[in-house]
């Protein structure tokens, strides 16, 4: 064997393992994150959110209400997160939890909220393995992997990284 | 010295009382239930009390969805604090307690700072006369402060 031919087949077997290695990584950060609930929603205008609907797309998901300060601080973010990403396949969608239909209505008129608002319940927060505190955020992948949970204020800065990571990334990962 | 309603001087005192009310109300909001408060009790010091002969009777005056996906168990559920009805359930619940009652309240509904039902309820049994009471301190939510932790959980109404 050659030289030259010795160095290909080097080449073309550190590629391989480089490329099997980050399959298999891949993989089990996949199996370790949880399927998001496969739950169907309707938003305040009575559209139906359905999972089908949100297929291959990056979905933000957060837990919030209007009597928590924190949570309404937060919604200019997600809504300028949606403004910035909505083109390229991001999806924000906002779940209540203990509000009136009524004061959901008022706050996203006045805010003027370009995301759906749903009015989740107890079943709903438990499809996201329990939510318990305000806000709470997930990340589902295009692959319908929850693949990030925040709890309490939100690190906009790492999250904001997190769905570019994800946008990049497609459904096969 | 007399003051007149149009007085450039009586409008000036009348804005820096306003002001310094609304800054010593401010402050007092702020200094009670601070972090190093006496009448804080931290999650690992209430779990120790839990395990102790002389529990104490915990209430948490939080919302209702979250009592019921998780409590601390024996809590009942007297609450939302932030509103008349949850104040007026308070009330009812601990009217037959002992002053010196050892009595817990607690929330997690949102980070300390922000939580609107630790401090009415806390405010409203300071009032009532309670002696022995703590508040259990959640920094960020029940959750991820009691329930990740391994602390131990119930779940549903009681």
């Amino acid at each position: 064997m050659t030289k030259k031919a010795a160095v290909v087949i080097a080449v073309i077997g550190i590629a391989a393992v480089v490329y099997v290695h980050r399959r298999t990584v891949s993989h089990q950060a996949s199996s370790s994150n949880p399927p998001a609930p496969a739950i169907t929603l309707t938003d305040l205008n009575g559209n139906a959110l359905s999972p089908s609907g949100y297929k291959g797309k990056v979905v933000l998901i957060n837990f919030w209400a209007a009597w928590c300060t924190p949570c309404r601080a937060e919604i200019p973010q997600f809504m300028a997160l949606q403004e910035r990403y909505g083109s390229r396949g991001f999806q924000t969608v906002g779940i209540s939890l203990d509000d009136p239909e009524s004061t959901l209505r008022d706050f996203c008129r006045e805010a003027n909220v370009n995301y759906p608002i749903v009015t989740g319940n107890q079943r709903i927060a438990e499809g996201f393995g329990g939510v318990l505190g305000l806000p709470t955020t997930f990340l589902i992948g295009r692959d319908g992997l929850i693949h990030a949970k925040h709890e309490g204020e939100t690190d906009f800065r790492k999250l904001e990284q997190q769905i570019q990571d994800l946008l990049r990334s497609s459904a096969q990962n | 010295m007399r003051f007149r309603e149009d007085s450039p001087v009586t409008w000036l005192l009348t804005l820096v009382l306003v002001v310094a009310l609304a800054v010593a109300s401010r402050s007092q909001s702020s200094a009670e239930l601070s972090p190093g408060s006496a009448d804080l009790i931290r999650p690992e010091e209430l779990v120790k009390a839990l395990q102790s002969p002389t529990k104490p009777t915990i209430l948490n005056v939080g919302p209702r969805m979250i009592y019921v996906q998780a409590h601390i168990p024996g809590a009942e559920f007297v609450g939302p604090a932030n509103k008349p009805e949850g104040l007026e359930k308070l009330r009812a619940r601990v009217g037959s307690l002992p002053r010196d009652s050892f009595v817990v309240i607690y929330c997690g509904c949102c980070p300390w700072e922000h939580c609107p039902n630790i401090r009415p309820a806390y405010r409203e049994l300071k009032q009532m006369g309670f002696t022995r009471l703590k508040v259990l301190f959640i920094a960020t939510s029940f959750g991820s402060d009691w329930v990740e932790k391994g602390y131990p959980t119930a779940k549903g109404e009681k």
